[in-house]
This record gives structure tokens, C-alpha cells and sequence, in this order.
């Protein structure tokens, strides 16, 4: 028997390729399918499903109600999106351009608090953002600076300060990568032939790093269309996100298949803006 | 991890023509450093503001009440907590262990062989790193429930606690962390020589003494990063524990979160604080185990 395996390579890359694509079929593409199947039946009386079929449910996502949150959320992923790259390709340029010891330093200091729970992170903005007893609007007002507390908490800008915040460092890593792939020569010939330096970002570095733009970019918006937890704690119970929508079909309003319909819009726009970003990389090169 | 080809270093740069230039980058170069502190102010401003007020002596958190440990000393006696904690521990371990070994077995095929719906395999690699948790929480919810393997617990004894720790939990964590295994894994054996493997063949090494000696102490390093990165986001995950543990199961993340519903306390600092250290003691492993704490702390192949 270890003779055939041997011969074959087929078989070996068969064996080996096996429990991972089993335990996907069954655990991931499965109950993938049957969340598109769900978002087509009817709901049942306590929670569960009616098997039969309805479009019922569609419909109802692309109702301006729920439509509008999809397209806040869309918004807001948009705009963290926005911010990460303003903010980050900076940062990654400095760190791209650094001595061997200190990028290993600033790379490490970015990704510690990256490491660390995703939830303790966002919590412990709360600290700090909260309208009356948040530090930044008690520290105002007790230096007279402000009289009436800052709107910091429980809107749309803290959901974004939240996920800026969560999700940079998915930003200047690809940057990271992209600058420091970067041919140095390729600058100095721009440069020779009398580029001034904005010539040279717009039409050197800037198509050159487009790849790392598009993957930090996806990377960043992805989770952000989907967040859940940054908005159940920053947004205060008052600013929702389509995450928070879902979760309440299921845990509080028991619609299953609506809950479904709606996660399968949000599953499709996540396939949408991957296959966008894979034309634009292979265009690329 | 890599190294990567070397960076537009300053000093390759051409000299600057005139005083103007000059002085303009050097000013370039300042706004540049000044926006670097700034972002990482940004970043840990937040966790020294959470970790400082873990010993306020105050109910209230904006007001400074003291120095205290009251709060550590509270969640040492707290049973709920050491529940929370051991369930974590023992899902996050469990499930890292099984991703570890599927995820490894997996980039070996698709790195080391080609294969009918090779291509299909990559996309159904890549799908669960792409779709947001919270969609595949509700996947796998409806999935149990349908499947009838519902929130059946596993239930243990681990240092005098009974847990129940339900199996669709560990299946969930899994089936997220195969993909990030799979990926990290893929990164080193990419990078690594053919030539190698290939001459331990040519010196009638057979498959398994290839494997053994050659191939998987050189996978080591990318093995050690995937297991610590699944590690890390199996004790990170809240939305797919809690949708697919039915309710009163906690891990640490969801015992967090739902005090965090009721209100913010200094005894939730403390346990985030404990939670901060205990990552960054993980980081400091890792940073051990790979080449003595040398070298790059982030693969910039995997972008």
C-alpha cells in the first residue's frame, strides 16, 4: 500500500487535501448553502422554518427600512475604509523606509494591541468616549473647556473611531508590504529625470502599491460592513449596523429566514468586493 | 518569515538639488514622524486608560479614587469567571490543536502537489477569512439546529470545575481557523527550497523520512505562527461562540461582553487588563519561539 502511495502523488495530495476539504464541505459550504435556502422560506411560528417557498423575505431586505441600514453600514465601512488608508499608507511609508531594526520595532508595535481581544479593544474606548462620564468629556469639562459634553458616544463617529481603530493595522500591513516590494532604483530614475517628488507618488510609487491599496482596502472593509460588537457597544444601543439588524432577527424577533435574507445580501456584497479586488490585482499584475 | 527585498532607504535617494528641496524634505520627513507618534498614541492611549483605571478605588470610572487590587482580588474569587476562563482555554486549545493539523495537511497539498479542483479548494479555503463572522455564526446556527447535532455539551472535569463545553463550539472555531492555518502555513512552505526536499529523495530518503527530516522542521516556524494565530482568534471570538453555544455558556469574550451590556466597571478592566497581558505574553512567545525574538514580526508575503 505505501508502494501505490508512493507512485501515485495523486492519491498523496488526496490524503492530504481531505479533512480539510471534508470538514469545510460539511461545516462551512453546507450551512452556507443553507442559509441561501433559508433566506427563500417561510418563517415558522417559534423561530424555525415553514418549507415552503416565498420571496417574501428578499423583498422585504430591499425595503427602504432595511435597505437604508445596509446602506449606513456600507457607508461607514466606506468612510473607515477612506480614513484607514489616509492615515495608514503614511505610516507604512515611514516604516517601509526605516533602518531593518527599527521597522522589526514599529511593526511589532503596531501589532501588539492588534493582537490583543477585539472586544476588550472596543471596550476600552468606552472609557474614554462616553458622553457624561467618558474621560476626554470629564477632563474638558473640568478644564473649562468645554460647558456642554462632547457628542462622542453612541453615534456614527464613535462606531468609526471604534473600527478605525480595530482594524488599521489590517491597512499598513498590505501598505507595509506593497512599499517595501517597491524597486528603490525605479525611484531614483523618476527622480533623474527630474520628477518632482508629487509626480513621482502619483505616477511610481501610488500604481506600484495599488495591489497592497486594494487588499488593505478589503481587508478593512470587509469586517467593517460586518461588525457587530464595535457597534452593539459604541453606537449605544441607538446607531445600528446590519450586523446588529441580523442578530436581532435571530435572538430577539426569531425571524430565521429574514435573518437569512439578509445575511445572504451581506454574504453576496463580501463576494462582490473580493472579485473586485482580484480583477484589479490581476490587471495589475 | 521572510525577508523582504530592501526598502527605498532615505539615503538612496538622489541629493536634492537645492536648499529648497531640501528643507522641504526634511520637513516632509518631520510631518511623517509626527503623524507616526501620533497614530501610535491613537493605538495604545486606550488600553494604558483601561489598564490604569483596573485599580481605581471608585465605582465611578472618570473619577480617580485611589490605588486598589480590590478588583483583581475579586474576580480571584469569582467562580463564574474561572468557568468563563477555563472554557476558553479548553475550546481555544482543543480547536487549535485539530485547525493546526487540517490546516498544515491542507497547504502541504496545495503547495506541494497540483490536483483536480485545485481551484475550487483555494476559493473554499479563502471563503471563511472572507465572510464576516457574524454571517458565518448564523451559518453554522441554523446548521446545528438543523442538523440536530444542536448545542449537545462535552462535559469534562478540569481542575475541579465540571464544563459543558458544546462540540458545535469547538466545530465552529475549527472551521474558521483551518483557513488561517492553512494561509500561514502556505506563506513558509512557499518560501522554502524544493532543492532540499529533492535531494533528501536523491539520497533514497523515502516520502515519510522527507517529511519527517526535512520538510517539517523547515514548516516549523510557518506551523508555530499558524497554531498561535489560531490560538489567538479562537480566544478573540465572540460572535460565533455566542450563536452557536445556546444560552448561560460563557467564554471569557462572552462573559465580557454581556457585563459590558450591563454596565462599565473597574472589575471589567481588570479582567480586560489580565486579557491584555495574557496576549502579550502569547506575543512574547511567539517572538521567542521564532529565531530567538530576531527577525521580522510579520510575514509581509501573506499580502
Amino acid at each position: 500500500m505505501i508502494e501505490t502511495l508512493r507512485r501515485r502523488p495523486g492519491l498523496q495530495a488526496a490524503l492530504l487535501i481531505f479533512p480539510a476539504a471534508s470538514f469545510l464541505v460539511v461545516f462551512f459550504l453546507m450551512p452556507l448553502f443553507i442559509v441561501v435556502a433559508y433566506s427563500f422560506l417561510e418563517r415558522g411560528k417559534y423561530g424555525g422554518v415553514v418549507w415552503s417557498f416565498t420571496l417574501e423575505n428578499l423583498q422585504r431586505a430591499v425595503d427602504p427600512l432595511y435597505f437604508n441600514t445596509f446602506l449606513r453600514s456600507a457607508r461607514i465601512a466606506g468612510l473607515t475604509t477612506v480614513i484607514c488608508l489616509l492615515i495608514g499608507y503614511p505610516l507604512a511609508y515611514l516604516i517601509a523606509t526605516q533602518s531593518d531594526r527599527r521597522r522589526n520595532f514599529l511593526l511589532l508595535a503596531l501589532m501588539i494591541p492588534f493582537w490583543s481581544n477585539f472586544l476588550v479593544r472596543t471596550y476600552a474606548w468606552l472609557t474614554l468616549l462616553r458622553t457624561n462620564t467618558g474621560l476626554i468629556n470629564v477632563t474638558l469639562m473640568g478644564l473649562g473647556l468645554i460647558r456642554e459634553p462632547l457628542p462622542l458616544f453612541g453615534n456614527d463617529f464613535a462606531i468609526i473611531l471604534g473600527l478605525v481603530y480595530g482594524w488599521l493595522p489590517d491597512m499598513v500591513l498590505p501598505l507595509y508590504a506593497a512599499l517595501s516590494r517597491l524597486d528603490p532604483s525605479l525611484l531614483e530614475a523618476a527622480s533623474d529625470l527630474y520628477a518632482p517628488g508629487r509626480r513621482v507618488f502619483t505616477r511610481v510609487v501610488w500604481p506600484l502599491t495599488l495591489p497592497g491599496v486594494a487588499a488593505g482596502s478589503i481587508l478593512v472593509f470587509i469586517p467593517s460592513l460586518g461588525a457587530f460588537i464595535t457597534p452593539a457597544l459604541l453606537g449605544g444601543g441607538k446607531s445600528l449596523m446590519i450586523g446588529n439588524v441580523i442578530n436581532n432577527q435571530f435572538l430577539a424577533a426569531h425571524d430565521w429566514p429574514f435573518g437569512s435574507a439578509l445575511s445572504t445580501i451581506m454574504i453576496g456584497l463580501m463576494l462582490l468586493a473580493t472579485l473586485a479586488y482580484f480583477r484589479l490585482v490581476r490587471r495589475r499584475g | 518569515m521572510s525577508s523582504s527585498p530592501s526598502a527605498p532607504e532615505a539615503k538612496q535617494r538622489p541629493p536634492h538639488r537645492d536648499l529648497r528641496g531640501a528643507l522641504r524634505a526634511h520637513l516632509g520627513g518631520m510631518l511623517l514622524s509626527s503623524h507616526a507618534v501620533l497614530l501610535y498614541i491613537f493605538l495604545y492611549l486606550p488600553i494604558v486608560v483601561l489598564v490604569v483605571f483596573s485599580f481605581n478605588d471608585s465605582r465611578f470610572l472618570a473619577k480617580w479614587g485611589g490605588a486598589t487590587f480590590r478588583w483583581y482580588g475579586e474576580l480571584a474569587g469569582d467562580t463564574q469567571v474561572a468557568y468563563a476562563l477555563w472554557n476558553s482555554l479548553f475550546i481555544a486549545v482543543l480547536s487549535t490543536f485539530i485547525s493546526t493539523v487540517i490546516g498544515t495537511l491542507a497547504a502541504m497539498a496545495m503547495e506541494r502537489y497540483r490536483f483536480h479542483g485545485q481551484l475550487a479548494m483555494d476559493a473554499l479555503l479563502y471563503l471563511p477569512i472572507i465572510i464576516p463572522d457574524i454571517a458565518m455564526a448564523i451559518m453554522l446556527l441554523i446548521w446545528f439546529n438543523l442538523s440536530g447535532v444542536g448545542f449537545t455539551p462535552w462535559k469534562v472535569e478540569l481542575f475541579g470545575l465540571r464544563l459543558a463545553v458544546p462540540y458545535s463550539v469547538i466545530i465552529g472555531h475549527v472551521s474558521f481557523n483551518i483557513s488561517f492555518v492553512a494561509i500561514v502555513v502556505r506563506a513558509r512552505l512557499a518560501d522554502m527550497d524544493r532543492a532540499l526536499e529533492e535531494a533528501a529523495q536523491d539520497l533514497y530518503a523515502n516520502s515519510w523520512q522527507t517529511f519527517r527530516r526535512v520538510l517539517l522542521p523547515m514548516m516549523m516556524p510557518g506551523i508555530v505562527a499558524g497554531a498561535l494565530l489560531a490560538f489567538t482568534l479562537s480566544m478573540d471570538d465572540f460572535v460565533i461562540t455566542f450563536f452557536t453555544s445556546g444560552a448561560g455558556f460563557n467564554t471569557l469574550t462572552v462573559y465580557v461582553f454581556g457585563l459590558v451590556k450591563k454596565g462599565v466597571t473597574p472589575k471589567i478592566n481588570a479582567i480586560s487588563t489580565l486579557m491584555v497581558v495574557f496576549s502579550l505574553a502569547l506575543v512574547g512567545l511567539a517572538r521567542l519561539l521564532q529565531k530567538g525574538g530576531e527577525g521580522a514580526p510579520v510575514d509581509v508575503d501573506l499580502f
